[in-house]
């Protein structure tokens, strides 16, 4: 294609990345690198229903002038992205000078929220990632080899956790494991313990929402996989098959290869979404013992006083996670790219 | 469409003819706020107005929207429903107006008290007050043979009671769940163990003290005899379980306890027994450990004076004194309108109130201390670290925010 047909084809799909991806990622690294202006605080007599008292609030007029020449605030560099909330370099080597061992300096570093975020995220990444791709695959197989006249329903109902929506299946699972729930009740009477509490305890609750995280992610790779078996050359199968590879071998050295490049792409995916977990915590109330980076967004954007510098700055520490999560995947893409070429 | 106004406008002036004082006006009136039936029968009020439109959006999703409804010009929204704690967000984004001129012209019938002033400019106009305060079970506490308590202390002696006559396992019920509910607790008790939030005259934190520590240590001890899963129960949850008869005694909204035994299905034990009282002390304090709380409405800075001045009249018809005339209405709260006679439900409220119950801090930087309050509290109630520790990392953590925003 010549470079100018190719620009003016490019172009309106380049206009619209750049007006809805780029820019919008453009402002939220300049509002993560800016804070709101020092607070200007007068002392007040406030009188209420119940009594007058001497409280601060902020002097509008004074901050107005503030705000006038400089609408954007301070500008603080990265200070936001080192301080407590975020990256905490000062509190990380504090613990570390501190610490007599590594495992009183990991639980210094779980005290700090975003490392708290991190540690629940990457367990539920390097869980949820293989075993949404192993149980899909299973599926997939096992829907691809029952009755045809049967699989249209068995699909359709495979189907039904993803097409929940993800905050009303995490409450579902939520009621099903409290202690008077049928789950949490089940449990509470196979273990003998009437006071278990699957809501109580910090580790059952990560169990809970992995399971979550697989019983709805599962469906999507299983029907990306089972497109993929639609693909499968026959004659490649009945040539393994003549060969004499056993079911298990024709698996492992046909359908596998075959369906490589969709096991890439739902990983991409599934990476990337379990990065951002986010329903089931709410769902399931689990912020005393899980949380996230799109919580920690949530968290600073929800409260009666909204600090959007925070949350930009997590915003921007997401988006560099992302990357740096899928550059093996996108690394090894490319090496086989090259290599056909 | 024209029809259906005219329809419309018939049954508004019917509607306003009805009630005692007819309420024209002459420009646009929309009003944002929470959605509890006190503040819908506000909303319900104000739309009786004829003349122009008004219109209400009332969720629990408020304010979430109120200042952002607020901030254009001209604003979405005329008028916001605030309470104490969330009035601050308004004022410090500057989207509200100073009402004594209205007040002046419009307002002959509120009470001096109603007026909510900030450096001596009328800011809101309240028209309910709430609190936390016990509500218990009668039969039960008579089952044990004790009175209702007047202390944490004595809760926990009667939940003991409770559960080691076999009673009920976990009889104290807590709105405890990780987040803003778990940071008023811890502020209810904070207050009521004599601490203040911050150093005098200054945003530096201060719940890193003897008074801190006692009241998590309260709140442990309390969650002991607390359903297992408290760190995931809000006052809805708490409620559920009051209703279910699995609790006996907890720490609860007034403005939710009117209501509480009404919902269908809740069994005749729970509907006889249940009782309420004044809020409870803690640590040998005289203070209750619990906070006032007032809702009123306020007048959005960037809308022409017309409507600025329409929604004075919509919303001071809204709460005018005859509207207690209607018994429903007169139970749904502790209003602050005058000619309110308490109702039994209102006990609670009344009496936190003549026990000189704290309010609720209405500083600039209070939000940022109860979120941090919220998230830092549920490691220490979890048994993972100490008291010390955790009000420490509340502190860092309120530090760290406060710097961004530029109060520290």
């Amino acid at each position: 294609m010549k470079h100018r047909t190719f620009f003016w084809f490019f172009m309106p799909t380049g206009l619209a990345m750049l007006l809805f991806i780029a820019l919008p990622i453009l402002s939220v690294v300049v509002q993560s690198m800016h804070t709101p202006h020092e607070a200007v605080l007068l002392t007040v007599e406030n009188c209420t229903p119940f009594k007058c008292t001497e409280e601060t609030t902020i002097d509008q007029d004074a901050t107005a002038a503030l705000r006038a020449a400089e609408p954007l605030g301070r500008f603080v560099g990265l200070d936001i992205y080192l301080d407590r909330a975020h990256l905490a370099i000062g509190e990380v080597g504090e613990a570390w000078a501190s610490s007599a061992s590594w495992s009183a300096f990991f639980s210094a570093l779980s005290n700090l929220p975003f490392y708290r975020a991190m540690s629940f995220t990457l367990v539920f990444i390097f869980t949820v990632t293989p075993m949404v791709i192993i149980l899909g695959l299973l599926i997939a197989l096992s829907v691809n080899s029952i009755y045809a006249q049967l699989r249209g329903i068995v699909i359709f109902f495979s189907l039904l956790p993803f097409v929940i929506t993800p905050l009303i299946g995490a409450l579902v699972l939520y009621w099903m494991i409290d202690s008077r729930g049928i789950l949490g009740n089940l449990l509470q009477w196979m273990a003998g313990d009437p006071s278990l509490s699957l809501k109580a305890s910090t580790g059952l609750m990560w169990v809970s929402l992995i399971i979550y995280g697989i019983w709805h992610a599962a469906p999507f790779a299983f029907v990306i996989f089972y497109a993929g078996l639609q693909t499968l050359p026959q004659d490649q199968m009945e040539a393994a098959q003549i060969d004499g590879a056993s079911r298990f071998q024709r698996v492992r050295y046909v359908i596998l290869p075959h369906l490589m490049p969709l096991v890439t792409f739902v990983t991409l995916i599934q990476l990337m979404d379990n990065f951002r977990v986010f329903e089931p915590i709410i769902g399931f109330n689990a912020e005393a013992h899980a949380t996230s980076l799109s919580w920690a967004v949530f968290n600073d954007l929800g409260g009666e006083t909204r600090q959007f510098s925070s949350a930009a700055a997590t915003s921007v520490i997401t988006i560099i996670g992302v990357a740096i999560l899928l550059t093996p995947v996108l690394i090894r893409t490319w090496r086989d790219f090259r290599g056909k070429v | 469409m024209f029809v259906k106004k005219l329809a419309l406008a018939g049954v508004m002036t019917v509607l306003a003819g009805s009630s005692a004082m007819a309420c024209g006006i002459d420009a646009r009136v929309s009003i944002v706020g929470n959605e509890f039936p006190a503040i819908q029968t506000v909303g319900a009020g104000a739309q009786e107005c004829s003349g122009a439109e008004v219109t209400t959006n009332l969720t629990a999703d408020h304010q979430k929207i109120n200042v952002p409804g607020m901030q254009g010009n001209p604003a979405e929204y005329t008028s916001a429903i605030i309470a104490n704690s969330s009035i601050v967000a308004l004022m410090n984004e500057d989207v509200i107006r100073p009402l004594d001129d209205l007040v002046a012209k419009h307002g002959k019938h509120l009470k001096k008290n109603q007026l909510v002033t900030i450096n001596g400019k009328v800011m809101a106009v309240a028209f309910m007050a709430n609190a936390q305060h016990l509500v218990y079970r009668a039969d039960v506490l008579e089952q044990i043979g004790v009175e209702p308590p007047k202390t944490y202390e004595d809760m926990l002696a009667a939940a003991k009671m409770i559960r080691d006559k076999g009673i009920m396992p976990n009889p104290v019920g807590g709105a405890y769940k990780a987040g803003w509910n778990l940071a008023q607790e811890f502020n209810n008790m904070f207050l009521g163990m004599g601490g203040s939030h911050f150093k005098s005259g200054s945003a530096a934190p201060n719940v890193n003290s003897e008074a801190g520590v006692k009241a998590l240590n309260m709140m442990k001890s309390l969650s002991e005899y607390m359903n297992p899963d408290f760190l995931t129960h809000d006052s809805n949850a708490t409620n559920a379980e009051f209703r279910a008869g699995n609790v006996a005694i907890m720490n609860m909204w007034g403005s939710r306890a009117a209501t509480l035994v009404t919902a269908d299905g809740v069994p005749q034990e729970v509907v006889d027994g249940f009782a309420i009282a004044g809020p409870m002390t803690a640590g040998g304090g005289s203070t209750p450990a619990s906070t006032l709380w007032w809702d009123g409405w306020t007048v959005a800075k960037n809308v022409s004076d017309a409507e600025a001045e329409a929604t004075f009249v919509a919303m001071t018809h809204a709460i005018r004194p005859e509207i207690l005339a209607d018994g429903d209405v007169a139970t749904q709260a502790v209003w602050l309108i005058d000619g309110y006679k308490p109702t039994p439900a209102a006990v609670g409220v009344f009496a936190a109130a003549e026990a000189n119950t704290i309010p609720y801090p209405m500083l600039p930087y209070m939000g940022l201390l109860h979120t941090a309050l919220g998230n830092e509290l549920a490691d220490f109630m979890q048994g993972k670290e100490s008291a010390e520790q955790a009000l420490a990392d509340v502190e860092a953590a309120y530090t760290a925010a406060a710097k961004e925003k530029g109060f520290l």
